[in-house]
């Protein structure tokens, strides 16, 4: 393709677009409505994620050992727990520190009267793990350890933290998947009206001899072009209301704030920039491209 | 490969340019639109192709344009055999002909110059030769003060030139013309029609369907008259045959 042709295509494409301006801004609110409620619902659905994550992380499992064992010993029993593929880290935890962090928490000022550790036996491994939801089979295999006394875990609060993320994953997904049905089904509808308002220009082009190609580059630069249009629209809006409304929360409610660590604008960023902009954008170039092939018969 | 050229049954004389080698187009309704049509048209030839509604003229320019392809028998223009062509293949083919219509088929929200520039960018024509030719292919039909008019602000006939400079831009050797008087008073048709005998006196091969008694009678052209899908008189400098 000559560099004349391939910028003629993209000129085409930008003054179809202009051209049928009332088609383009349907074509584009369609688009951003739909990225728009896409958005939202991945920020507060990213959140909630972040939210169970972070009280997933908090949650250990912990390992104490039997009595006399070496210090090599020890050391190899968190070798064999690193080497899990569940576990993300594992803290050692010595018989001093918990007997400092039992005063702390329990005890306070009364803890004077004890001359010797109680704990002397309570060294300890503290596992945090990737993914809570193995954590059974984690203590399972824990428990065959040679030289391990004892395993502790909240199964309880393991199984409350993995529906609560199957959950939100299985609504999340659900939700994201009928709003792109939705916004496939309203953009095709739209794209649809405005080729067939077209039908007889494409004609006319066959009929001169344009191929296939020449026909379709500038609507596809037109629908690729809508679709970008119509997810950066979402976008710019959403970064505006996250912003706004974690002040807001920040400010007037400070108790929420404290204990909800919310996922700052730049991390929600990172992935709905791509993903609304390559759903803007395929969805304008399958949709321009499909639509116009109904028409290139001819 | 070159198009559609590969076992050709027909090899074509030199001097022609249309062969119809006995050719049916029968449509789903099942009456045949055209039956058995034979025609062979040589370089360089004026030909009007006359007959009623029905007749089968409209069927004989979609299959020209390989809009339609036969239910039998062969077409060949300038020697490429229609029936071989593949889809792909046809925008290239359509390069050879040049086409015009009664509706005048203009872009509309493109003005003049574009409409016209426009068949020569298909072909990927440098824009520095846009430049030159579009202006003067418009001086030939006149409208070289109107290239930035859109079609909507023209006249039927100024809009039938345009259309006629469209078909030119690129030389084509044949020009198909589909009731190009159609749309046209009296005396833009006629000067639609003085454009075409200049541009064949050029040398291009032309066709032109029409309904325009007068003007058929008056140009003593070679005239195939058709009638309910058959040829029924081919006659060199004829005349309007009247269907009662």
């Amino acid at each position: 393709m000559r560099i004349s042709t391939f910028f003629y295509t993209l000129r085409q494409g930008v003054r179809n677009m202009f051209r049928n301006a009332w088609f383009s801004l349907a074509s584009i609110a369609t688009i951003a409505s739909c990225l728009l409620l896409f958005g939202i619902f991945y920020s507060v659905v990213a959140n909630f994620q972040n939210i169970v994550k972070r009280a997933e992380a908090g949650v250990a499992v912990t390992v104490f050992f039997d009595e006399g064992l070496s210090d090599e010993e020890k050391q190899h029993i968190g070798e064999l727990i690193l080497d899990r593929k569940e576990v993300d880290k594992i803290n050692f935890i010595s018989a001093d520190e918990a007997w400092e962090s039992f005063k702390d928490e329990y005890l306070g000022e009364y803890s004077d009267g004890f001359t010797e550790n109680p704990l002397e036996d309570s060294e300890n491994y503290e596992i945090y793990m990737k993914d809570i939801s193995l954590q059974s089979s984690l203590v399972t295999y824990l428990n065959t350890i040679p030289g391990v006394r004892q395993v502790n875990s909240s199964q309880q609060t393991a199984d409350a933290l993995t529906g609560a993320n199957r959950l939100i994953s299985y609504i999340s997904l659900g939700i994201i998947g009928i709003l792109l049905a939705v916004s496939i089904f309203l953009i095709s509808n739209t794209v649809m009206i405005g080729i067939s308002v077209r039908k007889e220009e494409i004609g006319i082009m066959k009929y001169i001899g344009a191929t296939d190609f020449f026909v379709r580059a500038p609507f596809v630069v037109e629908g690729l072009l809508i679709g970008v249009i119509g997810a950066a629209i979402p976008l710019g809006i959403i970064y505006f209301i996250y912003i706004n409304a974690l002040d807001i929360i920040m400010e007037r409610f400070t108790e929420i704030g404290s204990i909800l660590q919310f996922l700052p604008v730049e991390t929600i960023f990172a992935t709905l920039i791509p993903v609304s902009l390559g759903i803007g954008a395929g969805i304008g170039l399958v949709g321009s491209f499909i639509t116009v092939r109904k028409h290139l018969r001819v | 490969m070159a198009l559609g050229k590969k076992k050709t049954k027909r090899q074509m004389a030199e001097d022609e340019l249309i062969v119809l080698d006995n050719v049916t187009k029968t449509y789903a309704t099942g009456s045949p639109a055209l039956n058995g049509v034979s025609l062979t048209v040589k370089k360089g030839e004026f030909v009007f192709i006359v007959g009623d509604s029905g007749s089968g003229k409209s069927t004989l320019i979609k299959l020209l344009l390989r809009e339609l392809t036969p239910t039998s028998g062969e077409i060949y223009v300038n020697n490429i055999n229609l029936g071989r062509l593949r889809h792909r293949q046809v925008p290239k083919y359509r390069r050879n002909l040049g086409v015009v219509f009664q509706d005048f088929r203009l872009l509309k929200d493109r003005n003049v110059y574009e409409n016209v520039a426009f068949a020569q960018r298909i072909v990927q024509t440098p824009g520095r030769l846009i430049k030159r030719n579009v202006p003067a292919i418009l001086s030939i039909v006149g409208l070289a003060g109107k290239y930035k008019a859109k079609p909507k602000e023209l006249s039927g006939g100024e809009q039938q030139r345009v259309a006629l400079a469209r078909a030119l831009i690129n030389k084509p050797p044949i020009l198909l013309c589909d009731e190009p008087t159609g749309n046209l008073d009296p005396r833009n048709s006629w000067e639609i029609m003085k454009l075409l005998e200049q541009i064949n006196k050029r040398g291009t091969t032309i066709l032109v369907v029409t309904h325009n008694r007068e003007i058929v009678n008056e140009m003593q052209k070679r005239v195939v008259t058709m009638k309910k899908g058959v040829i029924v008189s081919d006659e060199e400098e004829g005349g309007y045959i009247d269907e009662n």
